[in-house]
């Protein structure tokens, strides 16, 4: 096969990904792939049951068969930070494709309706208004904790993002000879949503999902952090930094190791957000890069 | 100025929805709100008061109109807890969580304005690639895991500066000053890379421009065509992103106060929502959500300062 039909066999847009990953989104996508694969694994993986407790063994440092030491209930570190991937992810998945789907319907409904258009962006503009962290507690709060009470509870701050985004694709799509020629042929309005407009979301919602995602598993730590989140008894990233504060001058590794996970988790898909930006949306690539 | 009337107008909706949806956040709740509120043990007495208080035994909108009433008035409630007005204790806890505000974005802007120039200015070298991947950290990194490798290093091993805790700057400027530069650096964070990262790509737009070009061209200084002709046209965009950041900055500061032990409204917040103290819970999202549409309001009003061509 010469180097010209190789060329015409594989699709311009995995070229341009294949010729545009760069170092550091290789390497993030290499971390996340090994956080999902813990995640996934964690009952084989991790040495020790995360919530075994053993009082002999209390707050010891690094030792080879506890590498990175016990918290204050002699429970094993590194076991804990592995499970702990588990809630972060599933929130940072689930948050997504919750927000994702009602911003995408609010959105294409807001686009194409002008009557609901007005009422939708005065309601999305008011869930700006309010930080996201505090309604986010206070939703919990109210409702209990559970891993979809806080599922909910951070999607709701994430909808008007991902409807703002929608409303604007579709708002200037709709104006394209082929959304008016549908009009005038007497497509019916649910078939041009998704057929003719829908389409256009793509890609920038790809790019913005990985946003969302990252800023779930923000979130998520942060109720964890100031407990708020789904109960103690859950190793998750924001638990095991929360239950560590009382110690932190003694021992600051017991925040450290957590923190630093998490902040690679979000690091890697906001890199590789930054990358998915630059290969579906070269305009906007080019002005940040 | 009909612009200028229309869009201070424009916020009155915007605050409306936030008030109906901090209303309805209670009332729609599933079951009693009374014994979410007071929790599994509550006698029916308890109860009773805090319906009574809230206000639950009338209908919805009586209950809203007379909340939303208080309001217009300066009344935000009791809280439940203290049995204090709620803006009594907002105005007890204001200034440390306001002094920590203005530190920061102080900090942020001094930081990040010339961070992005000097990226743009510089745009492709060493210099840039260090600013933009500094962003990328700075927005990847949560606040509270920042705050704690600050103290890490510069309280427990380097000694330098106290671990956490609050002075008042009245009682103790220096004591005051030293607590303030762990938590204000740890805040500004997110917010420099934000600002750095729209500053750069505001001034590299700008950069390709005409204007600045036939700047150059007419043998200005350097340092003159970037602050005169093209940081002023790039200052917009940053001003935005100023104020939509401010968002993130409130959701900071409730962290940054837990993590630095300050008494401030982030912890007030915390507080309150763990006594299920609703009417502070209330009356904290309202005012946080109405600074943040002011903050907005007066970046918008301000465009036409920097852009003479905006006329309202």
């Amino acid at each position: 096969m010469s180097d010209d039909t190789l060329r015409a066999a594989v699709p311009i847009r995995t070229r341009r990904i294949m010729a545009h990953v760069g170092i550091a989104p290789m390497i993030a996508a290499i971390v996340l792939t090994l956080i999902v694969l813990a995640a996934l694994f964690a009952p084989v993986i991790a040495p020790y049951d995360p919530i075994q407790q053993a009082p002999a063994m209390r707050l010891k440092d690094s030792t080879p068969e506890h590498l990175l030491g016990t918290d204050a209930y002699g429970r094993d570190l590194l076991s804990r930070v592995i499970y702990g991937a588990r809630v972060s992810l599933l929130i940072g998945i689930g948050v997504t494709v919750l927000a994702v789907v009602l911003g995408l319907a609010i959105g294409l409904v807001s686009g194409f309706f002008r009557y609901a258009d007005a009422v939708i962006m005065r309601i999305m503009d008011g869930l700006m208004a309010m930080p996201s962290v505090l309604l986010a507690i206070a939703i919990v709060s109210l409702v209990g904790a559970s891993i979809w009470t806080v599922m909910a509870a951070i999607t709701i701050p994430e909808i008007p993002r991902v409807v703002r985004l929608v409303r604007s694709i579709v708002l200037s799509a709709r104006e394209e000879p082929y959304v008016e020629a549908a009009i005038a042929l007497g497509t019916s309005m649910p078939r041009i949503l998704w057929r003719h407009l829908m389409p256009n979301t793509f890609a920038p919602l790809t790019v913005q999902a990985t946003y969302v995602c990252a800023s779930a598993i923000l979130t998520e730590a942060i109720l964890s952090f100031l407990g708020a989140g789904v109960s103690t008894e859950t190793p998750t990233w924001g638990n095991i930094m929360a239950e560590s504060r009382l110690y932190f001058q003694l021992k600051p590794w017991l925040i450290l190791w957590p923190g630093i996970t998490l902040s690679l988790c979000i690091l890697s898909i906001n890199l590789l957000g930054d990358k998915a930006r630059d290969v579906l949306d070269p305009r906007m690539g080019k002005r940040e890069a | 100025m009909l612009y200028f009337i229309r869009r201070v107008l424009a916020a009155i909706p915007v605050m409306l929805v936030v008030a109906v949806f901090v209303f309805l956040l209670l009332r729609l709740t599933p079951g009693d709100p009374a014994a979410i509120i007071a929790g599994d043990m509550a006698t029916p007495e308890q109860l009773e008061r805090i319906r009574e208080s809230l206000g639950l035994n009338e209908t919805l909108l009586v209950q809203f109109t007379t909340w939303f009433g208080g309001i217009l008035q300066g009344d935000f409630g009791t809280s439940l807890i203290s049995s204090t007005p709620v803006i009594d204790l907002v105005a007890d806890r204001m200034w440390p969580t306001i002094w920590l505000a203005l530190i920061t974005i102080t900090l942020s802007v001094v930081i990040a304005v010339p961070m992005g120039v000097l990226a743009a200015w510089r745009h492709g070298s060493w210099i840039d690639h260090l600013v933009m991947t500094f962003s990328v950290l700075g927005f990847s990194i949560p606040v509270f895991v920042i705050g704690y490798l600050l103290i890490k290093v510069f309280a427990l091993d380097l000694k330098l500066l106290p671990v956490q805790g609050y002075k008042a700057p009245s009682q103790d400027f220096a004591g005051f000053a030293l607590r303030s530069v762990l938590p204000a650096f740890t805040l500004a964070s997110i917010y420099i890379a934000l600002i750095a990262r729209m500053t750069r790509a505001s001034l590299l737009d700008v950069l390709g421009e005409d204007y600045v070009r036939t700047a150059r061209a007419k043998g200005l200084k350097e340092r003159r065509v970037l602050y005169r002709h093209a940081l002023r046209n790039a200052a917009i965009p940053v001003l935005t992103v100023i104020g939509t950041g401010f968002a993130l900055l409130i959701s900071g500061v409730v962290v940054t106060e837990s993590v630095f032990n300050i008494p401030g409204l982030g912890r007030l917040t915390v507080d309150s929502i763990f006594a299920r103290d609703y009417p502070v819970i209330q009356a904290l999202i309202l005012l946080t959500s109405g600074v943040y549409v002011l903050v907005n309001l007066l970046i918008d009003l301000s465009y036409s300062i920097l852009d003479p061509r905006i006329r309202y």
